[in-house]
């Protein structure tokens, strides 16, 4: 009988006869409450990570012969990506993406946005979060089309800077990595923002009264006080941030296709093409490997990061 | 402080025009949208309509391969929401109530789970689904995603019911009601906004996902809405603007809505900690 009631104090309150019930059955009980979210995490969850590691080492197909006889083929995926410029291409894309995009996009300016929202006016402080939080509550695939109509030749970025003299620039094909940075930061601004409006506003007013009171400037108070307090959760924030910003797949597909050329080619983006238009799933599944650990990496950072009590 | 405050009147004037150029540049992108959907002759350009109208709504609405596509994105989402806040509010009483050996473990891989990107491990998903004979399965669609949404699920649901005393679920059974019975009587009904906070949060993110039915259908009359929003801008975007922002804003309706509707929960939400995943 390892599983007991949580709370002693009131399981001594109750009656002898139900407290035995409970103490004897509570560990089947709580198997059998517990076993359909294990039975769908098991096939679902942990499955396709147990196939990834399978299908990483075979040669599969998505049709042809090797769709039908599988074969074990040891590291050649691996050799054969870590000697592909295309993969090396496609993981500096990730990166450059993950920097601007997750880091100092949406992390700085959601922590700018907070930060500025303080001691604000309360229906001002409403409208512009409702603005913010627009961008965040629309679905990835319209965010795609919003920014691709927004950064066309004829779009509404031209027709503004054209209002200052500057000649139309074709955004999607001359600047590609910043159209989809800027359409990804529109995005997910909002979610930093709000986790750093919480974080804030639990800061004790008296700490950064009494620092107003040593003196302390605006830059001070900020950098020494504010920054330091919401430590934890601008690390939290941060890993989560890029674990979502890792898995960006519908907006660069949607709003480039990985183009021009290979320009946009984020590792989900390489992934998908390996595996459903090169019909390379055993290649395709290797790279999805690279995937998962980063993301395993970056989770378990998080993980510990948090400090969670269990 | 009086004083301090208005002799730097700049101090708070810059702020206020600092968010508003910031509120400007986050809604110039909608404006197109919104003016091209009310706009019968809508180009790429932003424009104000000569004439505004409904029709590129109606024509939207009116085309039944649309309707179908909503509907079937309804049934999924509505569908996976529902299997998640049961399976996982099953899930989370044992590990809010019992002192379990394999809590803390079960626990920090849920936490793990939250974290990790979906986006990974969709190639060999899909071919999970082909060993399983479930490609192109619309239910086989709905297990997979309502168990990407169980760990978030799971830790906000046990985090909720940790708030629910225990001591009320004590009297029903005194009562003679069964633990389950007291779960679903008792329990359920005081984390009612948790319940919905949960249900919201999982049927807005596979409403909105366009890449795993992108993979795991491939029956033209079985796509959501999602993908078929994609394959309209791929046929038709180019040219029927006002139709294409008219579709993205019916498409955008439903998770606006359960937003404003979950605001009411969500202060609680975003304080804990860890499994704030949007």
């Amino acid at each position: 009988m390892n599983a007991r009631l949580q709370n002693t104090k009131s399981a001594a309150k109750m009656s002898g006869a139900s407290f035995n019930k409970n103490r004897n059955n509570s560990s089947l009980r709580a198997i059998f409450f517990l076993l359909p979210s294990w039975i769908l995490l098991l096939i679902f969850f942990v499955g396709p990570i147990l196939l990834t590691f399978y299908f990483a080492f075979t040669n599969m197909s998505l049709t042809g012969a090797a769709a039908q006889n599988v074969e074990f083929v040891g590291f050649q995926n691996f050799t054969s990506m870590f000697a592909d410029p295309n993969f090396r291409l496609s993981v500096m894309k990730t990166i450059v993406f993950l920097i601007f995009s997750a880091v100092v996009g949406q992390q700085v300016l959601g922590f700018i946005i907070a930060i500025l929202m303080r001691e604000r006016n309360r229906a001002f402080r409403r409208v512009i979060g409702m603005i913010v939080l627009a961008g965040w509550v629309t679905p990835e695939i319209v965010v795609a089309f919003t920014f691709f109509a927004f950064l066309n030749d004829q779009g509404t970025l031209n027709s503004i800077i054209g209002m200052i003299g500057i000649e139309p620039i074709t955004w999607l094909y001359t600047f590609p990595m910043v159209s989809v940075i800027i359409a990804n930061v529109w995005h997910g601004t909002a979610f930093s923002m709000l986790v750093f409006q919480s974080a804030l506003d639990n800061i004790p007013k008296s700490v950064e009264e009494a620092a107003v009171i040593d003196g302390a400037s605006r830059w001070q108070r900020l950098w020494k006080i504010t920054v330091p307090m919401i430590k934890g959760q601008i690390v939290t924030n941060m890993i989560l941030v890029t674990l979502q910003t890792l898995g960006v797949f519908t907006l660069i597909y949607a709003l480039t296709g990985g183009g021009p050329g290979m320009d946009t080619q984020t590792l989900p983006i390489y992934m998908y093409n390996q595996a459903f238009v090169n019909y390379q799933l055993g290649y395709g599944t290797a790279i999805s490997l690279v995937m998962l650990l980063i993301g395993v990496t970056a989770s378990v950072l998080y993980i510990r990061a948090l400090k969670v009590k269990i | 402080m009086e004083i301090r405050k208005k002799k730097f009147s700049s101090e708070k004037v810059i702020p206020y025009m600092i968010l508003t150029l910031i509120g400007v540049l986050f809604l110039l992108p909608l404006l197109w949208v919104i003016l091209a959907s009310i706009d019968p002759n809508a180009k790429v350009s932003l424009q104000l309509p000569e004439k505004a109208s409904m029709s590129n709504f109606q024509s939207v609405v009116s085309d039944p391969a649309n309707q179908r596509a909503f509907v079937i994105g309804l049934l999924l989402s509505g569908g996976q929401a529902f299997l998640t806040v049961i399976v996982a509010g099953l899930a989370a009483y044992p590990l809010s109530r019992y002192q379990l050996k394999y809590k803390k473990p079960f626990m920090y891989t849920v936490l793990f789970m939250t974290a990790l990107p979906i986006t990974a491990v969709m190639v060999p998903v899909y071919q999970l689904f082909i060993i399983l004979k479930l490609q192109d399965s619309l239910w086989g669609t709905m297990l997979f995603l309502s168990a990407a949404a169980l760990p978030y699920a799971i830790w906000m649901m046990k985090n909720y019911m940790d708030a629910v005393s225990v001591e009320l679920e004590e009297s029903a059974w005194v009562d003679g009601a069964s633990v389950f019975t007291g779960l679903r009587k008792v329990v359920a009904p005081l984390m009612l906004p948790g319940l919905f906070t949960v249900a919201i949060f999982t049927f807005t993110a596979s409403w909105g996902n366009f890449f795993v039915p992108y993979i795991l259908i491939q029956s033209p009359e079985k796509l959501p809405a999602s993908v078929t929003i994609y394959q309209f801008f791929g046929q038709y975007g180019m040219v029927e603007y006002g139709k294409l922002a008219a579709f993205s804003l019916i498409y955008t309706i439903p998770p606006v809505v359960l937003y404003i509707f979950s605001q009411r929960f969500m202060s609680e939400g975003f304080s804990m900690g860890g499994a704030s995943k949007g």
